[in-house]
């Protein structure tokens, strides 16, 4: 990976406190499967993102672990409740060492 | 009796005749390919954060100040702000440029190679399609308004003769199913009526983005044809033809269709 893998995450700006947010996060990756050939009949390498995680002021509220058969550029959507002001961590990890991150903040009131 | 079965003969030329040549969509009945989607595709493409080709649009936007080449030029040190310069510019394509009709991808790949002094890209390169859909985008909204430089309508009329060519081993025309048949099922999928409103766009069954001519070549072998190569006159000369088809709906770059 030359460049930082681009993302988008979709957090509310503000929420009351106790509410059910609803969060999504897509990152851009081919999600290469591994079970493709090029013309010439040689496997394509596996090359997918394998974990996700989502903090929310530090505390893990969302990981998932994804798999061959997901699609290009995976969304992710997940709910959580507001408990307080602060920060959410995105963070996706893949083979040959992907990685990225992203983050947003919340304001509970 | 001789008179009679050469009326017959009569209509049933007639009837042959009338088949091969399909009148136009009434433009009042032009539907965009959104228009034949599900519901949640719709949503995905109408959401940019969720519409996978929004990577393309922030990467063709980042693309548009990067310096390359050997002039070491960016896009934006000839045509300045692309939101204000490239506005429209999508919608008028393809056009008569340095007397070649070029598609948007050509005339990219041009500037690229004759201004920035740098190495083409291969046909469907990410890079190229980002700069497309970035510079399709800033027309988003803006009706199709075909370019009538002398010489377009020859052009048009190549690729009109093109859209009614049966091709392949099913024998199959562009007009047999996209002017006599929207919105007919085609195995379990409807036939839209091929308006090329939203390209570059991102397909869900290409998990890319892709072009035009990407998805005219997927026709082409899906009729069993052998199919014309990236960047052949044909090809540009049938995206012109479709584009007139199209004139004056909107441009919904950057699309997703299923």
């Amino acid at each position: 990976m030359t460049e930082p893998a681009r993302t988008i995450v979709n957090v509310p700006a503000q929420a009351k406190r106790g509410e059910v947010i609803e969060i999504r996060a897509v990152v851009q990756h081919a999600m290469e499967s591994g079970y493709r050939r090029t013309e010439l009949g040689e496997l394509i390498p596996r090359d997918i993102v394998r974990i996700f995680r989502c903090t929310y002021n530090n505390v893990e509220v969302f990981r998932a672990e994804f798999h061959p058969a997901m699609a290009a550029n995976p969304l992710v959507s997940f709910t959580t409740r507001a408990t307080e002001s602060g920060t959410l961590v995105f963070e996706w990890r893949g083979d040959h060492g992907f990685s990225a991150q992203a983050s947003a903040s919340i304001r509970v009131s | 009796m001789l008179r009679f079965s050469l009326q017959l003969v009569g209509v049933a030329a007639l009837s042959v005749f009338s088949v091969c040549v399909q009148a136009d969509i009434p433009l009042a009945d032009r539907r965009s390919g959104e228009h034949f989607m599900r519901a949640e595709t719709r949503a995905m493409q109408n959401d940019p954060t969720a519409n996978p080709a929004t990577f393309a649009l922030l990467e063709g936007e980042a693309l548009w100040q990067k310096k390359i080449g050997s002039a070491d030029k960016s896009c934006f040190a000839c045509h300045g702000q692309a939101e204000k310069n490239m506005r429209g510019v999508a919608a008028r394509f393809p056009t008569l440029s340095q007397g070649r009709l070029m598609n948007l991808e050509q005339r990219i790949q041009a500037c690229r190679v004759e201004q920035q002094r740098a190495s083409p890209w291969p046909y469907e390169h990410r890079e190229l399609l980002a700069l497309a859909t970035y510079v399709g985008t800033q027309s988003k909204g803006l009706p199709i308004t075909p370019s009538n430089v002398e010489g377009m309508q020859a052009h048009r009329d190549a690729g009109r003769a093109l859209f009614q060519q049966r091709l392949g081993q099913l024998n199959l025309s562009c007009a047999q199913c996209h002017d006599a048949r929207w919105g007919a099922q085609l195995s379990g999928n409807p036939i839209p009526q091929a308006h090329p409103t939203a390209y570059p766009l991102y397909r869900l069954e290409w998990q890319a983005v892709g072009s035009l001519q990407r998805r005219l070549r997927n026709c082409m072998t899906g009729v069993r044809a052998e199919p014309f190569a990236f960047g052949e006159p044909g090809l540009v000369q049938l995206e012109s033809f479709l584009m007139w088809r199209a004139r004056g709906m909107p441009i919904e770059t950057p699309g997703l269709r299923p």
